[in-house]
């Protein structure tokens, strides 16, 4: 039985021919048939480019019809498949013809995915992937002088060399901030970017092509989210590939949320007489978009069907190659993920050659490396990793010319005792012991142990605590920004920026499911307004905003609202003082001076709030954003005007800076400070960004903390002047708000980016990955684009129609009820209330009420 | 069961929630205009925060069921059956509504009376 059985192929790419070469060498009787969509049989993908060294299409071959005839395998190429018949187990293909099986292997491979950029169906705009493609590529280029290469992954680069080999004028646009982003890290990236460069190949990283024009000097013109552009004759996208899995589609096999057709470890889908093999196979959630994993599949398949017992159990995706010229390797754990391991860099700007090796904690086993200008210790730390070899006692001797210096240590993460929620006093050991107890993803952790269900504030350092628990017990975590989206914030608004995307719903349309929920929208306001500076109550917006962004305005416990204006620096004139007191009386409203310097006035009701906001307005103040997402306060001490000490105008600066900032929209609050001498009364070092007057300038510390989780910032830079200082803070925090996750303060965010302190330095101050001017070009947009909301708001002709508490009744809420406290107003508590109600008191804020009303009729 | 008109369709803020005062109760009205149900209506009062707040939360869908989330403590109530999602003993009153030539209509009584602290 077994050796008659008719085994068909569909799909004769590298992974589909050696399938049959396996197939045949343990079954010499199967009858094998392969059906193949492109006329030439497989052939070397690897080194497609090599064509334009001057190999042939024959040079690449790995086969040949006679080759196939001797082996006995029947074969019919340019057949492409259009229906699986899986009850009569038949194959129908475009032409008609009829192939029966017992078993079927789909091996489709993948094919490149193309940018929903305007304009990318134009002729001369191509993608690399087969012979026929790079026929198409030769064609153009010989009436081309320049050529883009739309991606700077592994296959862009390729590519790029492709059309370099081809006399172009070559260019690459990436649109991560490095090249390489799966398989390097950014140090890494840099260096390969400019060795790059220096063969000729110009790259641009941080670029999303928003559309392609007609050029004026060039063919095409690609207009950049930017706003600056590039022009070019030809372009070629390279932007990833996705699994071909059309024909899991109409065999309606299970596939992948995201694509991939779904096979156990036998390579089986959902229909156990058909396996697929290389890309176009989904395995535990993975795909493998290279060969060496896709081989092992085609051997796991042929000893499935010979009655083998081997299994597919994963891949390592450890890479080498030479790409332009250049060698770079990726090993394992290259991005150092897994906690609490340790780095240890080697650099050589004379030689240009960059290594790092990643190890465990105890520093006796190699988890990764990064190999960029030499790899020739690749293979030795490849084993090591493999087969968890204990390392040398110094294992920089791995990668230095000659040992010595120390490593550098990773930040270690927080001890056991560490409490993560207080208001539940949660510890990390509590979420440690849920995720032993069974628990395996976030939300049953929240629902185990109550931690972040209380105010909530814990919610991100949670997030990061689980994260790298189930990280570390091999568990594959995702930064999904909730169940509506599969995507992290920052992968959604590369897709906004990308994709011109102006509303919530187009997103969730074209990348999301469901209707959203209290994170994503959130979230997804913020993106928006801070990529388009949309007024963010646009009717488009409304829905998205918490009730803080909806209303301008805090809520508070008993769902009044506080009302805060901006002081900028903490500097008031007294008559500005006078108003705030009358307006806080005329509207029996609490008063207290906050931490940043300002007043909060507490007990507005919904309906008083465009009152209040008029009469502040009129006065001069404009809002303080302490509802947004966005800049709270600079604060400042008196500094050299006043003070003996103090040895620059700290008022003066911090008012500058906070008119700089205010509004703009970031993943999460963010406090500045400056002080106007070393004694630092302002408090600096706890902030955002903390600024300390020196004799010579300005010292810039970045990225501390108060609050649950004190972090002092880090010393950035010395003694600026202060335009360079102002460009400094630009570009951080623009950087910030392009790179962080959302609810993310800066703290958390530097302690999560690769490479750290350092790496931020190089960004922000040597322009390692050349998206400084971009930087302060979309912060100076913003902060001319900057309206006071509650103006807007107050001028809007519904105001007082989107604030009243009832659409169909002038009356208030009767549940919103106050007493008197220490001659202020506080809200009353469940039994005050009860009280009051049966005594029917009406407290003296009733009074005001009906005279607001007036006001407001 | 008598309807009370609340006014017309332009009172609703598309995918957001309103107040209205109906019979003496606070109802928070949710207009999802691609829903066919298009209008939803529960109680606005919030009784884990105990504050009438509801109308003024995000609303949205978990697992399949459209939801509001209380801008107070972020517990979700069902638009559809008023279960909080993180509280099961917790269902609050929902009104039947309906949009009529242009005007919006909420039941003077909830669909199902319940106990509610």
């Amino acid at each position: 039985m077994q050796t008659s059985q008719k085994i068909l192929i569909i799909g004769n790419g590298m992974v589909g021919h050696h399938f049959v070469e396996q197939m045949r060498q343990s079954d010499a009787n199967a009858d094998i048939t392969v059906l193949c969509g492109e006329a030439n049989l497989a052939y070397d993908r690897v080194y497609l480019s090599s064509v334009f060294d001057g190999k042939t299409a024959a040079d690449l071959a790995l086969t040949t019809h006679d080759n196939y005839k001797t082996l006995n395998i029947n074969v019919h190429t340019s057949q492409w498949v259009e229906g699986i018949d899986r009850t009569a187990k038949v194959v129908t293909t475009l032409t008609g013809e009829q192939y029966p099986y017992d078993k079927l292997i789909l091996a489709t491979g993948s094919f490149p995915f193309v940018p929903p950029i305007k304009g990318n169906d134009q002729p001369h705009c191509l993608v690399y992937r087969t012979l026929e493609d790079l026929e198409q590529i030769k064609a153009s280029a010989a009436v081309s002088k320049s050529g883009v290469v739309i991606g700077g992954g592994l296959l862009g680069l390729e590519a790029a060399n492709a059309i370099k080999q081809l006399g172009l004028d070559t260019h690459v646009v990436e649109f991560a901030p490095q090249l390489m982003a799966v398989q390097l890290d950014g140090q890494g990236g840099t260096l390969l970017k400019n060795k790059i460069e220096k063969l000729g190949v110009t790259v641009h990283t941080s670029k999303a092509t928003s559309e392609i024009v007609k050029g004026e000097t060039s063919r095409f013109r690609l207009n950049f989210s930017d706003e600056t552009f590039l022009e070019t004759d030809l372009i070629l996208f390279s932007a990833g590939i996705r699994p071909y899995d059309q024909l899991g589609k109409i065999a309606d096999l299970e596939l992948g949320e995201r694509g991939g057709i779904i096979i156990n470890n036998q390579c089986q889908t959902s229909d156990p007489d058909i396996l697929a093999i290389g890309e176009c196979a989904l395995w535990d959630k993975k795909l493998f978009g290279l060969v060496a994993p896709g081989y092992n599949m085609a051997r796991v398949a042929a000893s499935q069907l010979s009655g083998g017992e081997l299994e597919f159990l994963g891949a390592d995706m450890s890479t080498k190659l030479k790409l332009l010229g250049v060698e770079v390797g990726s090993i394992g754990d290259a991005h150092a993920k897994t906690p609490d391991c340790k780095e240890l860099i080697y650099q050589d700007a004379i030689r240009g050659c960059y290594k790092k090796i990643i190890l465990s904690e105890k520093g006796d086993k190699l988890l990764g490396a990064v190999l960029v200008g030499d790899t020739s210790d690749y293979d030795t730390l490849l084993q090591y990793m493999l087969n968890d070899m204990d390392l040398p006692e110094n294992p920089e001797c791995l990668i230095l010319p000659d040992s010595g210096g120390a490593p550098s240590l990773s930040g270690s993460a927080l001890p056991d005792t560490a409490t993560i929620c207080s208001c539940h006093n949660v510890s990390k050991g509590d979420i440690v012991g849920a995720i032993d107890g069974g628990s395996c993803d976030l939300a049953s952790v929240k629902s185990c142990t109550k931690a972040a269900s209380g105010c909530g504030g814990c919610a991100a350092l949670l997030k990061s605590v689980v994260d790298n628990e189930l990280a570390s017990r091999g568990v594959e975590v995702n930064n999904h920004v909730c169940e509506h989206f599969a995507y992290s914030r920052q992968e959604l608004l590369h897709m906004v920026k990308v994709e011109s995307i102006k509303s919530f719903d187009d997103l969730l349309t074209k990348h999301g499911s469901g209707h959203g929920c209290e994170i994503c929208k959130p979230a997804i306001g913020s993106i928006l307004a801070s990529t388009w500076n949309d007024f963010i109550l646009e009717p488009a917006h409304v829905g998205l905003q918490d009730t803080n962004d909806t209303y301008l305005a805090n809520m508070q416990k008993d769902g009044s609202y506080s009302v805060v204006p901006r002081i900028a620096g903490g500097e008031i004139t007294p008559d500005k003082l006078i108003v705030i007191g009358q307006v806080a009386k005329d509207f029996n409203l609490y008063c207290k001076v906050t931490g940043g310097q300002r007043i909060d006035l507490f007990g507005a009701r919904l309906e008083e709030l465009p009152v209040i906001w008029e009469r502040l307005i009129e006065a001069g103040f404009e809002t303080g954003h302490a509802y947004g997402k966005s800049l709270r306060t600079v604060k400042s001490c008196v500094g050299s005007t006043w003070c003996r000490y103090g040895v620059q105008d700290s008022v003066g600066h911090a008012i500058e800076i906070e008119n700089r900032y205010k509004g703009l929209r970031a993943p999460h609050k963010f406090k500045m400070a400056v002080s106007g001498c070393t004694r630092e009364c302002a408090e600096a070092q706890s902030k955002d960004i903390g600024i300390i007057a020196t004799e010579n300038g300005w010292n810039l510390y970045v990225c501390g903390n108060g609050g649950m989780r004190p972090r002092h910032a880090d010393l950035f830079a010395t003694d600026l002047d202060t335009p360079t200082l102002i460009k400094y803070i630009d570009r951080v925090i623009m950087f910030y708000i392009k790179t962080a996750d959302k609810l993310q303060r800066t703290s958390v965010w530097m302690e999560n980016l690769e490479g750290g302190l350092d790496y931020l330095k190089s960004v922000v101050i040597d322009d390692s990955l050349g998206i400084c001017d971009e930087l302060e070009a979309q912060m100076e947009l913003i902060t001319q684009t900057y309206a006071c909301e509650w103006k807007k708001a107050i001028e809007s002709p519904d105001a007082a129609k989107r604030f009243r508490q009832f659409v169909n009744s002038p009356e208030t809420d009767d549940n919103i009820l106050f007493v008197q406290e220490r001659n202020q107003i506080r809200p009353a508590t469940e039994a005050e209330k009860r009280e009051q109600r049966n005594t029917q008191n009406r407290i003296p804020v009733m009074e005001v009420e009906e005279e607001q009303a007036d006001v407001l009729a | 069961m008598s309807w009370h008109n609340i006014g017309t369709i332009d009172n609703l803020v598309a995918n957001s929630g309103v107040c209205a005062l109906v019979n003496n109760q606070q109802v928070a009205i949710f207009y999802i205009p691609q829903n066919p149900t298009a209008v939803f209506a529960i109680s606005n009062y919030d009784p884990i925060g105990k504050a009438n707040v509801l109308s003024r939360g995000i609303i949205g869908s978990i697992d399949n069921k459209l939801v509001v989330a209380s801008p107070l403590y972020k517990q979700h109530f069902c638009l559809e059956t008023g279960e909080c999602l993180e509280a099961e003993a917790i269902h609050l009153p929902v009104f039947n509504a309906k949009i009529e030539d242009g005007s919006v209509f909420i039941s003077s009584e909830p669909k199902v009376t319940t106990t509610v602290a």
